[in-house]
């Protein structure tokens, strides 16, 4: 018996015993670390896809009803797009940092910067909030309560904006989705945070949360100019 | 864990960048520059996301497999698209049989 513990390494008495947050199917915590990456940057080229069928899509019908989607475009409110962008920006930035807290093992601070991080986010989805009542009261819901004035359309055929306005809320509804379950997300990362259960040796789950939250950040630098900025605001 | 890792006046550096970029995004959809100003938001856009991805993402840093997930992701999504676009815009090409 005592042979074959010896030739098992996981049976030793390793250094095992001194890192508890390496899980038993790792050999080293660095290992660990890049096994979490890895699975999270295979789930992200998979999301890649996801949103990457609309934007094809987005692409193909805005070169078919060029005029409806200028003028859908216009009809949004940049400013909430420009402010929107902001704050996922400085989000991105306070996530980014407290993937450097949890790495230097500061806990006071890693707390503080999740807690800004889901603030951010949160009042991302307030203005993305605003900005759909807006749209409510303006009566260019497709589907729901379209029926646009004759200057809002600006000359377009009305079926091409409202197919618009289909790619404006499935594209920001699905981003929107993303963002609440990242807030989700990190709300549980703060709260082991805050309960100490994050360290040194275990901080791949922030990163790895991280990582996600800067996916949805990335999707939503595409869709900033693809909405808001590419229909012609000069005019 | 991993040897390599940026540093807090990186991360300042980058998010800066970000800021200045989205203000000039935001700033030239306002001016009429033809076909350009299209083709300035998605260079913008493309800045942005290799920053974000390189640097908050640690893809700078990161090991070769991963970059190689990132590069698949990439290679699929311009499969989708060429060959999407592919079939949409050549379909004018050949007219239809019949009357």
């Amino acid at each position: 018996m005592s042979e074959s513990a010896a030739s098992n390494p996981l049976a030793t008495p390793s250094a095992r015993h001194l890192r508890p947050a390496l899980h038993h199917q790792f050999e080293e915590l660095e290992q660990q670390y890049d096994a979490s990456s890895f699975g999270m940057w295979v789930f992200l080229a998979t999301e890649m896809l996801f949103f990457g069928g609309l934007f094809t899509a987005y692409i193909m019908y805005r070169s078919l009803y060029y005029s409806g989607f200028a003028a859908g475009s216009h009809g949004l409110e940049g400013d909430f797009g420009a402010a929107m962008t902001f704050i996922l920006l400085a989000s991105s930035f306070t996530m980014a940092m407290s993937v450097h807290a949890a790495r230097e093992g500061k806990r006071t601070m890693l707390v503080i910067l999740l807690l800004l991080t889901i603030l951010l986010g949160i009042a991302f989805l307030g203005i993305k909030f605003t900005e759909y009542s807006h749209k409510w009261h303006e009566q260019m819901v497709p589907g729901l309560n379209f029926h646009p004035s004759l200057e809002e359309l600006r000359g377009a055929p009305g079926n091409a904006v409202e197919l618009f306005l289909c790619f404006y809320f499935f594209m920001t509804g699905l981003h929107a989705l993303h963002m609440i379950i990242g807030i989700g997300l990190l709300s549980v990362m703060a709260i082991l945070a805050w309960r100490g259960k994050i360290t040194r040796e275990n901080y791949d789950r922030i990163e790895v949360s991280g990582l996600y939250w800067h996916f949805v950040d990335i999707v939503w630098i595409y869709l900033f100019p693809l909405l808001y900025l590419i229909g012609g605001r000069y005019k | 864990m991993s040897a390599e890792s940026p540093s807090v006046r990186t991360y300042t550096l980058v998010f800066v960048a970000l800021l200045v970029l989205a203000a000039l995004t935001t700033g030239i959809a306002y001016v009429d520059l033809g076909p350009l100003n299209t083709v300035l938001a998605l260079a913008i856009a493309v800045i942005k996301m290799s920053l974000v991805g390189l640097f908050f993402m640690h893809l700078w840093y990161s090991r070769g497999l991963t970059r190689i997930v990132v590069l698949a992701g990439f290679f699929w999504l311009a499969l989708l698209v060429s060959f999407t676009l592919a079939d949409v815009f050549s379909r004018s090409w050949i007219k239809p049989p019949g009357p």
